[in-house]
């Protein structure tokens, strides 16, 4: 009888085959393609060694353009955690009709294009943009102030083109913590400042480890909001490796530095991973 | 420590609660109407209801949590009234313990003696002192998620008592406790009330629990306060038929009161008989329709008589609980009484459609109320 009961825990590897296959077909082997295409030493071909390599990683042009990029992945994120968690905690604390409206503003962004949200921030930051405008009326400057192609301003886009990203993953860590925790805080003494240090940061951790993850993946790759608002005068990893492929048709080079840049952000990636391992602990809270 | 024995008069030391005129108002209706309870130091005291009977509000307002529409509570003769939780020297032991799943059981106990700035050495020895007092201090170092529900509870107890409140808040701390374990943990929290001698409020909709642990009981209903005694009284002479139905079981008869006094009533049954009461609640005149309450204990089941001045029924069904026989007998009027007595009295079960007389065992048992 008992042999007779089959496993439920182990499904049948042939019905993943069909995913499997397109994973191999249109993710693992052009991945190997460009590796191998990253050895190449000449882009008409021929041998194979680390000639590539030792261009990007001895060019301190290219070194500071993959510093600068994983640079403004973090000052996005840090901006985004900032911006990003009153929202979420504003969520949480809100009465019901609030909160509805609350999600529906959080993902309000997604569902429009990504090219839209950009085209949006240029018409906001431009030289008669809305904020120059608003501060010229106000009679607080004279000549329209650089918003649009600097840092500054990609970084404030990639902000809220990303919020979804961090504000979604702490509103659920916030809402499994039981709101009995902050009563019990409080009630032993704490102000509110204490218990959020105390009990409510440490809660959410988590949703915050995963935000983070999201939004800096997302960041340091967005090719067209970087692009757009950042405009020609700064140059980050996606659109380094688009003008060696396409303009300059250094196909090696361009592999090369892609490669580099995976393995940077895996990088990245293994440290926030082993963040939100530690914080595991608290997360079944 | 204190040297109150654990079945002693409440200690002295505990402050007095005071809840004047508490009323609280959300929207158009009244979760509390009006509840004044005037409660001694180092007193336990039972908030007992069903649910939205206003006893978990009562309690919110008590810590804190809740701004009471209008009413004071004062605690020690000082009105607490506007302090925020964190200033109002209160504790909790919340239903689900509301432990602080990312520090140690020892952290969790030390947390509020931490809020107040006491010395990280001082916490150590508190903590401990208090997780001994539990009998878990050999648990400091452990997670919550590692105990068991009942070990949960008793750290749960240290962390509420190591910041030594003025009052104890029990929010149906045993209701997620399986039986056997929440009898030992009822008698241990007794205990520990006891020997810390804090003024302790107890809310919850477990009547047992209320009757055997409280020194006296508050009922609710519907935000109205219903009676305020002694477990005892609240159940030998409860106040309104919502605490007769509500504390232990009843039957309820219909009658007409014939005559009463201060301290009797007789009350002539739809159903046949007449009955010796108590003193009717409330203003009755003779000739009222009253419901007589009738506790299972208070008849006996005596062979069937042909007089008309008797209870008669019919048995409907026998079942023997261990130390008690219960007969359910469809009477007269086509109710049906239950009727609980020793074992020791009535060995054999009665067979269904033995006609029967009902008798009460004494005299002046029977509650009687207007007739709803």
């Amino acid at each position: 009888m008992a042999a007779t009961l089959r496993d439920v825990t182990t499904y049948d590897l042939k019905l993943a085959a069909p995913l499997a296959a397109g994973f191999v077909l249109f993710f693992v082997t052009p991945l190997a393609i460009l590796l191998a295409l990253s050895f190449q030493t000449d882009p008409q071909g021929g041998h194979y060694g680390l000639t590539q390599y030792v261009a990007f990683l001895g060019d301190s042009f290219s070194l500071g353009v993959l510093g600068s990029t994983l640079w403004l992945g973090v000052k996005v994120t840090v901006l985004t955690l900032l911006l990003g968690y009153p929202v979420a905690w504003l969520h949480q604390r809100s009465p019901g009709w609030a909160r509805g409206l609350i999600m529906l503003l959080v993902l309000l962004p997604l569902l429009t294009s990504v090219v839209v949200r950009t085209f949006a921030w240029v018409v906001i930051l431009g030289r008669q943009g809305i904020v120059n405008a608003t501060l010229a009326w106000l009679g607080l400057i004279d000549t329209p102030l650089k918003l649009l192609y600097t840092e500054g301003g990609v970084v404030v886009a990639l902000a809220q083109v990303q919020m979804p990203l961090m504000v979604l993953p702490i509103i659920t860590a916030l809402s499994r913590i039981d709101p009995n925790l902050a009563d019990a805080s409080s009630v032993l003494g704490a102000g509110h400042w204490r218990t959020f240090r105390k009990v409510i940061l440490p809660l959410s951790l988590p949703g915050i480890v995963a935000g983070c993850l999201l939004t800096y993946a997302a960041a340091i790759t967005a090719f067209i909001t970087q692009s757009l608002i950042g405009g020609g005068q700064m140059l980050f990893m996606p659109m380094y490796i688009y003008q060696q492929a396409s303009t300059l048709q250094n196909w090696p080079f361009a592999a090369a530095i892609s490669i580099v840049f995976l393995v940077s952000v895996l990088l990245v990636v293994s440290i926030f991973n082993a963040l939100g391992r530690l914080s595991r602990g608290y997360a079944d809270a | 420590m204190v040297s109150a024995s654990p079945n002693g008069p409440a200690s002295p030391r505990g402050q007095t609660l005071l809840l004047d005129g508490i009323t609280q108002r959300y929207g158009a209706s009244l979760a509390v109407n009006e509840v004044t309870l005037d409660i001694r130091g180092g007193e336990l005291v039972a908030l007992l209801g069903p649910s939205g009977c206003g006893k978990t509000t009562l309690l919110r307002i008590i810590a804190g949590f809740l701004a009471q529409t209008k009413g004071h509570v004062m605690v020690g003769g000082q009105s607490v009234d506007g302090l925020p939780p964190n200033r109002r020297s209160v504790g909790i032991v919340f239903q689900n313990y509301a432990l602080f799943p990312h520090m140690t059981v020892a952290e969790n106990v030390a947390y509020g003696l931490d809020a107040r700035g006491v010395d990280r050495a001082t916490q150590r020895s508190e903590a401990q002192r208090m997780l001994d007092l539990v009998k878990l201090g050999y648990l400091g170092d452990r997670t919550p998620r590692q105990l068991s529900g009942g070990q949960q509870q008793r750290v749960a107890l240290a962390r509420a008592l190591a910041v030594n409140p003025s009052i104890l808040l029990l929010d149906e701390p045993f209701a997620a406790l399986d039986k056997n374990l929440r009898l030992d943990m009822q008698i241990e929290v007794k205990r520990i009330q006891r020997l810390s001698g804090i003024t302790t409020i107890l809310v919850t909709h477990d009547q047992e629990e209320a009757l055997s642990m409280a020194d006296r009981v508050a009922v609710l209903s519907q935000g109205r306060l219903e009676q305020f005694s002694p477990p005892t009284e609240i159940y030998d002479a409860p106040d309104s038929l919502f605490v007769n139905t509500f504390v232990g079981s009843a039957n309820l008869l219909g009658g007409v009161l014939l005559d009463c006094d201060r301290s009797t009533g007789r009350v002539r049954l739809d159903a046949g008989g007449l009955i010796e009461t108590r003193a009717p609640k409330g203003d009755l005149q003779p000739g009222a329709r009253v419901t007589v309450c009738l506790r299972p204990e208070h008849l006996s089941v005596d062979p069937a008589t042909s007089d008309a001045e008797t209870l008669n029924g019919v048995v409907e069904m026998g079942l023997p609980l261990g130390a008690t026989v219960i007969h359910e007998i469809r009477i007269g009027d086509g109710t049906a009484v239950k009727v609980s007595e020793p074992r020791i009295q009535r060995t054999d079960l009665l067979a269904p459609g033995t006609p029967v007389r009902l008798a009460p065992v004494a005299p002046r048992l029977a509650s009687v109320f207007a007739a709803a």
